[in-house]
């Protein structure tokens, strides 16, 4: 009973799958074709950044199914996101120090 | 079974309802985005305290093959496809299938690396090196340490494909679950790539 209801779930997901796995490569044709029109860099950066999240969004969602995990693994994926966020904000921290020991120099 | 077996490696565990083999590869996945972040959060640090980029003036579009980056973000995102029909093969009770999708999955790694391959000895070949400048020098640390993370995994899933699936006859769950553990390494490596490519390539 529960080999067949695993079947029938893995088999109603495959449709998923495709959709994603073109949808992934319409936003890399995207992102490159962007690049051509050669925008201004901020602009040129947040698009680009704004694609490859939806396109790391789908991945880790559907491919690695986090769209329906079990709680732990959203506690240490919390946990890493605010990791992560600390690191990233790590060059901006010493330029806020750069800036303040300024007006004493 | 014997008494040294880890357990709950096909049943979930009580506490964490999930098999323990998953709960570790998500958290060996928790410390590889904290290894990335750090080379990430070095390389903007890096690039906007530079008065240009690349520091030898142009593009990092012009000074990179983007057409064969594209390839390659088309290749790995083609493996990670791939890699799930692998898994679903197992889950749908198909071997064969199995080692079909598992098998190409292995191959697109190694194109991934023959262009890779290409990519650098065109830089190489024009004596740009790590020690060229910063723009090299990021170049290669992270496409560097993401390649070697391809090698990895075309270790890990060609053992699964080959010796590794003798296990489908003694216990076939407990093999899926590999499959699939090594499944969200790979879509994790796919995923580094996706931030790699445009940052390095087009911006």
């Amino acid at each position: 009973m529960a080999e067949t209801a695993q079947h029938e779930d893995v088999s109603k997901h495959m449709g998923k799958y495709y959709v994603v796995f073109v949808a992934l490569l319409c936003l890399t044709a995207v992102t490159v074709g962007v690049s051509y029109l050669h925008l201004n860099r901020p602009i040129a950066i947040t698009v680009a950044l704004i694609i490859a999240t939806v396109k790391a969004g789908l991945v880790a969602a559907v491919f690695m199914h986090l769209i329906s995990e079990r709680k732990v693994i959203y506690a240490v994926l919390i946990l890493t996101a605010l990791f992560f966020i600390v690191l990233l904000a790590l060059p901006n921290l010493t330029t806020f120090e750069h800036h303040s020991g300024m007006p004493g120099t | 079974m014997s008494e040294t077996a880890i357990p709950y490696m096909v049943k979930p565990h009580p506490v964490t309802g999930i098999p323990n083999g998953k709960l570790g590869i998500w958290l060996f996945l928790a410390s590889e985005v904290m290894l990335f972040g750090a080379l990430f959060s070095s390389y903007v640090l890096i690039r906007t305290g530079m008065p240009h980029w690349p520091p030898e003036g142009g593009l990092s579009s012009e000074v990179l093959n983007v057409p064969l980056g594209t390839f390659n973000t088309a290749v790995l995102i083609t493996s990670s496809i791939t890699m799930v029909l692998a898994w679903a093969s197992c889950k749908m009770g198909s071997l064969p299938r199995f080692k079909m999708w598992m098998g190409a999955t292995v191959f697109l790694a190694l194109v991934f690396l023959v262009v890779k391959y290409f990519e650098y000895s065109d830089k190489f070949h024009h004596d740009h090196f790590p020690s060229h400048d910063n723009f090299y020098a990021v170049y290669f640390v992270l496409t560097g340490l993401h390649g070697l993370h391809i090698v990895g995994g075309i270790i890990v899933n060609t053992f699964l494909l080959t010796a590794g699936s003798k296990m489908w006859t003694t216990d076939p769950e407990h093999f899926t679950n590999r499959v699939e553990n090594a499944g969200l390494y790979w879509h994790f490596v796919d995923l580094v790539w996706i931030f790699l490519f445009p940052s390095l390539y087009l911006l």
